[in-house]
């Protein structure tokens, strides 16, 4: 719980803003590197011949809905209903665990086709764009999994229910991120 | 009364039944994309469709799963600001390169 701020807004949740508005501007750079090398390549593979556009969409997908079962999750903690709370939570690292997975499916698809990240520009770009994405997903799964640990030592209750929420905050900004990615670079080649 | 409390009191969340509402919506904007993507009817208008459609998604998510439209304006502040000047970059660098091409494929050619 934190102590009471001259504005009368948690300083944890402004903090938390303040570094996801900082995360924009790192994700705004790697989007436009990726934009700025798009169909400069001059040796292939190229987007066309190699992204799987039926797999991704899967995958955004099952992002979409990790997002609905954090703010069910969020809601069920902040009525202090802790059994579904921890459900939520749980379900929600589970489908962030399945985009992982698909991830590192397709990414090794990409290095037996032929793409890596030396390759040609796209998979450069690509791969930074990506990867970095992914490594905040683990971030999150992980951040997820500690919670509902401490939920399940009785640690987490209605009284920490800002913590969850920040929690969100963080898992639906890496969801609004990947449907930027998904337009940008797998639909719009 | 912590900050925390007072601020939850003044600024309610949706209910699930507005989640779950969301969630339909964000379903069948992913699905739009998709579709949009497969048929060649669309190629034409296929970017500013995606990018539509994209921020759409985008909005529901920041608004209501976010909870930006009912939480305080500050925090819509601390993350619009930022995110003003990413797109801005964006866009200033794709017209400082693809912008730049094509002037001086006209100077040449002229």
């Amino acid at each position: 719980m934190s102590a009471p701020t001259s504005m009368g807004l948690d300083n944890r949740k402004m903090a938390f803003w303040a570094f996801i508005g900082s995360e924009c501007l790192l994700f705004g750079s790697l989007i436009s590197t990726y934009l700025v090398y798009k169909g400069k390549s001059i040796v292939g593979p190229y987007p066309p011949e190699i992204l799987n556009i039926p797999f991704t969409s899967v995958s955004t997908f099952d992002l979409l809905m990790s997002s609905l079962m954090m703010v069910l999750a969020l809601a069920a903690v902040q009525r202090g209903d802790m059994k579904w709370g921890k459900i939520w939570l749980f379900s929600t690292a589970l489908l962030g665990l399945v985009f992982l997975g698909g991830q590192v499916m397709e990414f090794t698809e990409f290095v037996h086709k032929g793409l890596t990240i030396g390759t040609n520009l796209f998979g450069c770009t690509f791969f930074v764009l990506t990867g970095t994405h992914g490594a905040h997903v683990t971030v999150g799964v992980l951040w997820l999994l500690t919670l509902w640990v401490r939920a399940l030592q009785g640690k987490l209750g209605r009284a920490n229910a800002m913590t969850v929420e920040i929690t969100g905050l963080y898992w639906h900004f890496v969801d609004v991120v990947w449907i930027v990615i998904f337009t940008v670079v797998y639909l719009i080649q | 009364m912590s900050a925390e409390h007072g601020a939850a009191e003044r600024h309610a969340h949706p209910t699930v039944g507005v989640y779950l509402r969301v969630a339909a919506a964000l379903v069948i904007l992913t699905v739009l994309e998709v579709g949009v993507f497969y048929v060649p009817a669309f190629h034409v208008v296929l970017v500013p469709v995606l990018l539509v459609l994209s921020a759409a998604k985008f909005t529901l998510v920041v608004m209501f799963y976010m909870h930006l439209k009912d939480d305080d304006k500050f925090f819509s502040f601390l993350f619009g600001a930022p995110l003003v000047i990413a797109v801005g970059v964006m866009v200033a660098l794709l017209f400082l390169f693809f912008g730049a091409l094509t002037l001086r494929g006209v100077a040449g050619a002229g």
